[in-house]
């Protein structure tokens, strides 16, 4: 089984709108999306079986036994992370902040901190006709990039003959982008025709070439501004990265999104983009 | 006002709905300002300020460093490392990536073994625009967290004077939380899809989770059926601005101009959201 992975950099430029036809055009029985901080992929891939759910353990929080702590102050000095406040004399930890390092467990010479277990997050893994793996961070966690990696595994579960799962990637070049990237075989940047759009798109493809990965690019919205589309071409051909075409603004992907089908299920000039988009990939990813 | 600041977190959960073209306009319209771009990862503020006199510090963390002649090879700090940045095969290895410089098995070894070294994650660059001062970060490629660079720059910012607009990472994580924790009023940037309406409910969710005021910006308003709209009257959340698509605004942002410094025609748009802020926070 091959993974492609959609990645942008730039927020918002329409990786799960692509990913949402992708998965439609190639009847995908295998997807993910790796979106755990804002993941949208559900709202247009509609599912007929309910979700197995699990929770996420991420980092350990530490937690201060105020009967035991003799106010040292040891664990405040030893903590990087500013999680250990101090209150009306007592010492009590900012679980925020918290990155379950253990350090002050280690430090304590009272044996008043101890590390818990926590929930950071919510896997969902819907069993149909394939499978759709996706998660929820929870509010304010920070392990983003463990539960990527989990989501991932979800994946494990399709069947054999699956030749090509669908990864819905989120925004940035941090650490769950990392995690979406270990082990893809292919990466489409859905890039936008914007001076903030190029300078992201850019630093995704950076990124992406620690990886041992294709790397593919095409422009969403191209019409919104043409000149600009016109440099991100020129710099995928002095990159020498494929250059698999342009997607125009639609309103119908909007309707389309709005009433939670992808563009591929909906006549429209988005659409028609997408399928030639869908068609070169292939070659990508199966023949080159 | 004059002898404070007011820091203005400028948020969305969804990424690319406007975050940085809001809060790029509203620190050029105040009179007197600081930007501060914690999307480091992506940071995109400084295309718009193209600012001068710009002063660069190079951002460092903590990682460990073994003195291959005294580790005895107890993996006392293998197995007390959480991240899974240490292993002993022949000998210790450090994997530099995933360690997040707690310092723990620096602390933890016997034989004195091992200490830090700096390594470099990344820039902060503070600089001038007109009347903005400028604070932007840039996290390197390959690097996972840009969190040490966030809380270099808020630091930076903490003792200006005037509104701070703090132009948040997408998400609701780590990130995002560094952004928005000393805060005094959220604005939520939300476009007219599901998606957006879904993203605003993570990012609402978390501006309750840290109890802070806040109200909505709509951007990329047609006349058609607005689920983030819906969102705002359901929650109560009050609507400060509506920003209609158009492809005049459309233009300027992507060839990385500021509206307000523009000869954009709907430009009392962004007047009218500090106003309305300005009245928030009183």
């Amino acid at each position: 089984m091959k993974r492609l992975v959609i990645l942008s950099g730039k927020g918002g430029t329409g990786k799960t709108t692509v990913a949402g036809a992708l998965i439609k055009l190639s009847q995908s029985k295998a997807y993910a999306d790796c979106d755990v901080d804002a993941p949208n992929l559900h709202l247009i891939t509609r599912q007929n079986t309910e979700p197995e759910k699990k929770d996420f353990y991420g980092m350990p929080k530490a937690e201060i036994n105020q009967d035991l702590c003799v106010k040292c102050g040891l664990c405040q000095e030893k903590c990087r992370f500013d999680a250990i406040k101090n209150k009306n004399e007592s010492y009590y930890i900012d679980s925020f902040s918290c990155e379950g390092c253990g350090v002050c467990e280690a430090v304590c010479p009272a044996d008043a901190v101890k590390l818990h277990k926590a929930v950071a997050g919510e896997l969902s893994l819907y069993r149909g006709d394939g499978v759709f793996s996706t998660a929820k961070l929870k509010m304010g966690s920070g392990t983003s990039g463990k539960l990527v990696t989990e989501v991932k595994k979800g994946l494990s579960q399709t069947p054999q003959e699956t030749q090509l799962a669908i990864i819905d990637g989120s925004p940035g070049i941090g650490c769950p982008v990392i995690a979406s990237l270990s082990g893809a075989d292919a990466v489409l940047i859905v890039a936008e025709p914007s001076v903030s759009g190029i300078s992201d798109m850019e630093r995704i493809i950076r990124t992406a070439k620690h990886f041992d990965v294709k790397i593919a690019v095409c422009v969403n919205k191209y019409d919104t501004n043409i000149s600009n589309t016109k440099k991100i071409e020129k710099f995928c051909l002095d990159e020498r990265l494929p250059y698999l075409g342009e997607i125009p603004y639609d309103i119908y992907a909007q309707k389309a999104i709005n009433q939670g089908k992808t563009i591929a299920e909906v006549d429209c000039p988005s659409a028609d983009a997408v399928k030639k988009i869908y068609e070169q990939i292939l070659k990508i990813i199966f023949i080159n | 006002m004059a002898d404070r600041n007011i820091k203005i977190a400028v948020l969305s959960g969804k990424g690319g709905t406007g975050k940085t073209l809001v809060s790029v306009n509203l620190a050029a319209a105040a009179n007197k300002s600081t930007y501060v771009d914690c999307d480091v990862e992506e940071p995109n503020g400084h295309l718009f300020f193209k600012p001068t006199a710009v002063e660069k510090e190079e951002i460092f963390v903590k990682i460990p460093n073994v003195n291959k002649d005294l580790c005895i090879g107890c993996k006392k700090c293998v197995e007390f490392c959480k991240f899974n940045a240490l292993a002993y095969g022949k000998e210790l290895i450090v994997f530099d990536e995933v360690c997040h410089s707690c310092g723990g098995c620096v602390l933890i070894c016997p034989q004195k073994a091992l200490t830090e070294k700096e390594k470099l994650i990344g820039i902060v660059e503070t600089g001038i625009s007109q009347n903005v001062k400028t604070i932007t970060g840039e996290l390197k490629t390959g690097e996972a967290s840009g969190v040490p660079i966030i809380k270099n720059l808020l630091n930076k910012a903490k003792n200006e004077k005037g509104f701070i607009f703090i132009d948040c990472p997408p998400g609701s994580a780590c990130t995002v939380m560094e952004s928005i924790a000393d805060a005094d009023f959220c604005l939520l940037v939300a476009e007219p899809t599901v998606f957006g309406a879904h993203n605003l409910s993570m990012a609402y969710e978390l501006v309750k989770v840290f109890d802070k005021p806040c109200a909505a910006v709509l951007n990329k308003t047609t006349g058609e059926y607005n689920p983030s709209e819906d969102f705002c009257g359901k929650y109560g959340i009050e609507i400060f601005a509506k920003i209609p698509f158009d492809n005049e605004l459309g233009e300027i942002n992507s060839n990385g101009k500021i509206a307000v410094r523009e000869n954009y025609s709907n430009k009392d748009l962004f007047y009218d959201l500090l106003v309305k802020i300005k009245e928030a926070v009183k």
